[in-house]
């Protein structure tokens, strides 16, 4: 008697059990959409940015500069070059000459200075991907009737140009290439520095370390490391590779003073900062490649006589070689769009030129996309992302690089 | 007789081959490796002595009074009030929005993937986390700015959100960190052992019952870590607040004004060329080793929590 009214009670109980069970699950499986919803809308907003309709006005009608019925944009380099003789003074002329004689710039780079400085288009009015597409007609109604003089262009700020160019403050013409320079150069001296010494780390503690007090304190050290926000690695790189080994990171020690670089704030010691901050993450990563490399490979390396290191090197090290890139890339990745820690080393905000020598002075992408962003004007704003997706691009190439070295070399024990 | 010495001459022989030989090739390559080993105690010591040395050079300072600024509430360093509560409380404003939205999200996401999710459906979902947490803070910022202000001023009014607010920076940086707690807890759900889950079934629990009242409890620790190092990566979290929650600090617990936390003040006063030995410059040191401390501590507890608390199972 007793037995069927729990089963009773149990069925009863179930329908409400179930439906509980169904509620969860709908808000579950909402959590995972949520968060999907997310990554779209930032991708969304980074596409919708850096594309759209531009409004500008030149302070010069190009049609004015036509010569013989022969364009501007037709016109040959000599054209455009006496074009700029006549009408900038010469004092800027000849500036521009010493910056770079004329006879050794491009026609594109002429072309370049003469809408620079003589057409000088100044944008009005800025529109988003998204309106651009769907409110076509009343962007052209409004720019008719607000900017009489405007002219409306579908704009495509991600172009090859934009990569190529150097960083200028006009928004049409500014360019990442030294940003991009930058950034290569830096993460140069960050895998310079922590690549070797995080794998001798990692090789360390996995093949040489007893389990003793200092090694445990080696160990938890890093896996507190790795926790540290950015930001003080970057207060700790302005304190030390910054001002106190200042004579090194500015080349003075070598002699090589420019008046490019009076300061530490260079190339070379953003490079060593962000090494001091992937540091921990490449020993993780590289001791877990070391870790699954199995024990008998090496118990049959000492068994024909090897050294520890020749074990070590010759049978541990290869088999773990693809898990130690792929951290090490990971890990670089991450460095590659660190820019809080540059903010504070003193990356440099508007430099045109690029980086050329370690004790350069120096920006990078991501501390560009910051800068950009930080201006209130729209127009740097679409800068900023397509800069954004630059960086995206250059990332996700490396972390495909990653997966695959995984994929195409990862052996199975 | 001479065999015998024969004989001894061998054995000496043979005993000085078997003899440890001195290596010094090796011996080099290990001092090496313990080089390199021991190199990330120089960074941690350099942190220490580096920023302790100009913190304290910092409250040494005539216009710093290291009670004043625990007790007033006002930083503005041009006129000599440190008072650090401003920064403080924004710092906390914004981690407490980004968890809010992580710690739900993040695990509802988990027990999805965990106990829910076909494997075909983790396959798919696993690389899109992977994705967000791969995504650079600078990329966060300008979607805080350009994405999530727009719409929490479209929602609430213009005048009442002001342009640069702690709370769009705290809603982004709840997706920053909503896949890292989700990889974590993730990885704790799946570290309890299916025989747990088979017992709950066999008493009768449905799927819920057993996720959330078998697997979440013998995962706590692992859950609780996840947690913490969430927070300590919101406290550390830099540039979307310097992009997005406004400059100048403000002493205020309306998520809808600018307030700029510790690490955001930081950034501000570093950009540019900041002088030695100048107030500012002492100052951002005095921050950092704050910023190191908590965050040092949340992660030495994590640690802790996981160790002592963990259920170990065959």
């Amino acid at each position: 008697m007793k037995e069927i009214w729990i089963v009773q009670g149990f069925a009863n109980n179930l329908n409400l059990r179930n439906r509980i069970g169904t509620v969860w699950y709908v808000i579950f499986q909402a959590s995972t959409i949520v968060g999907i919803i997310a990554l779209i809308a930032l991708l969304f907003n980074v596409i919708d940015g850096s594309f759209g309709y531009v409004a500008y006005e030149a302070k010069v009608d190009p049609d004015t500069l036509a010569v013989d019925g022969v364009p501007v944009e037709a016109q040959s380099k000599e054209q455009l070059v006496s074009l700029l003789q006549s009408s900038l003074s010469s004092g800027a002329y000849n500036k521009l000459e010493n910056e770079k004689p004329f006879e050794s710039r491009s026609r594109e780079g002429v072309y370049q200075l003469v809408v620079e400085r003589i057409i000088r288009p100044q944008i009005v009015a800025v529109w988003k991907l998204w309106p651009s597409l769907t409110q076509a007609d009343e962007i052209r109604a409004t720019v008719a009737q607000d900017f009489p003089q405007a002219e409306l262009d579908f704009v495509s700020w991600l172009t090859y140009d934009f990569v190529s160019r150097p960083q200028t403050s006009e928004p049409l013409t500014a360019g990442v290439r030294t940003a991009i320079l930058g950034s290569l150069w830096t993460i140069l001296f960050t895998i310079l520095l922590a690549f070797p010494i995080g794998v001798g780390a990692a090789i360390y503690l996995e093949e040489y370390a007893f389990d003793n007090w200092l090694n445990r304190i080696i160990q938890t050290n890093i896996n507190n490391l790795a926790g540290v926000p950015s930001i003080v690695y970057g207060i700790l790189g302005l304190a030390i590779f910054v001002r106190a080994l200042e004579p090194l990171t500015s080349g003075k020690m070598f002699g090589l003073v420019n008046l490019t670089s009076e300061n530490g704030r260079t190339v070379l010691s953003a490079g060593l900062t962000l090494g001091l901050l992937v540091l921990p993450i490449i020993i993780i990563n590289a001791q877990e490649a070391i870790r699954a490399v199995p024990q008998s490979l090496r118990k049959a390396s000492y068994g024909v006589g090897a050294t520890k290191w020749q074990t070590v090197w010759s049978h541990v090290l290869p088999n773990a070689m693809p898990g130690i890139l792929t951290g090490t890339i990971l890990a670089i990745s991450r460095a590659i769009g660190e820019t809080a820690p540059l903010v504070v080393v003193g990356a440099s905000t508007a430099i045109s030129f690029d980086p050329s020598s370690p004790f350069s002075k120096f920006t990078t992408l991501p501390i560009q996309i910051y800068q950009w962003t930080s201006r209130p004007q729209d127009e740097f704003r679409s800068l900023a992302a397509a800069s954004i997706l630059v960086l995206l691009v250059l990332l996700l190439s490396m972390n495909a690089s990653a997966v695959l070295l995984r994929n195409r070399f990862s052996r199975r024990f | 007789m001479v065999g015998l010495t024969l004989k001894n001459k061998e054995k000496k022989a043979s005993a000085r081959n078997l003899r440890r030989k001195p290596r010094w090739g090796e011996t080099i390559i290990q001092a090496l490796l313990f080089f390199s080993g021991f190199f990330s105690i120089f960074t941690t010591l350099g942190i220490v002595y580096e920023l302790g040395k100009e913190a304290l050079l910092f409250f040494q300072m005539p216009e710093v009074n290291l009670l004043a600024s625990l007790t007033t509430t006002e930083w503005k360093p041009h006129i000599g009030k440190f008072g650090i509560w401003p920064l403080v409380t924004s710092t906390m404003m914004t981690t407490l929005i980004a968890m809010t939205i992580a710690i739900p999200l993040g695990m509802s996401v988990a027990v999805y993937l965990s106990e829910y999710a076909s494997p075909r459906v983790r396959n798919l979902l696993k690389p899109v986390l992977e994705v967000l947490a791969g995504i650079p803070t600078i990329v966060y910022g300008y979607f805080a700015l350009t994405f999530m202000t727009p719409i929490l001023r479209e929602i609430f009014g213009r005048d009442v959100v002001q342009i640069y607010n702690t709370g769009s920076a705290g809603l982004v940086m709840g997706i920053l960190i909503l896949p890292l707690i989700t990889s974590m807890t993730e990885d704790a759900l799946s570290a309890v052992p299916r025989s747990l889950r088979e017992a709950a079934y066999g008493m009768g629990a449905t799927k819920l019952e057993v996720a959330l009242q078998v697997v979440v409890p013998a995962a706590l620790s692992g859950i609780a870590a996840a947690v913490i190092v969430g927070v300590s990566r919101a406290i550390g979290e830099t540039m979307i607040v310097a992009v997005a929650a406004g400059a100048g600090p403000n002493f205020t617990l309306n998520p809808f004004v600018g307030a700029e936390t510790i690490t955001g003040h930081v950034v501000r006063i570093s950009g540019g060329d900041l002088s030695y030995d100048s107030i500012d410059y002492n100052s951002i040191f005095a921050l950092g080793l704050l910023l190191f401390f908590i965050t040092l501590v949340l992660n030495i507890v994590s640690q802790m929590i996981v160790r002592r608390f963990r259920e170990v199972y065959e």
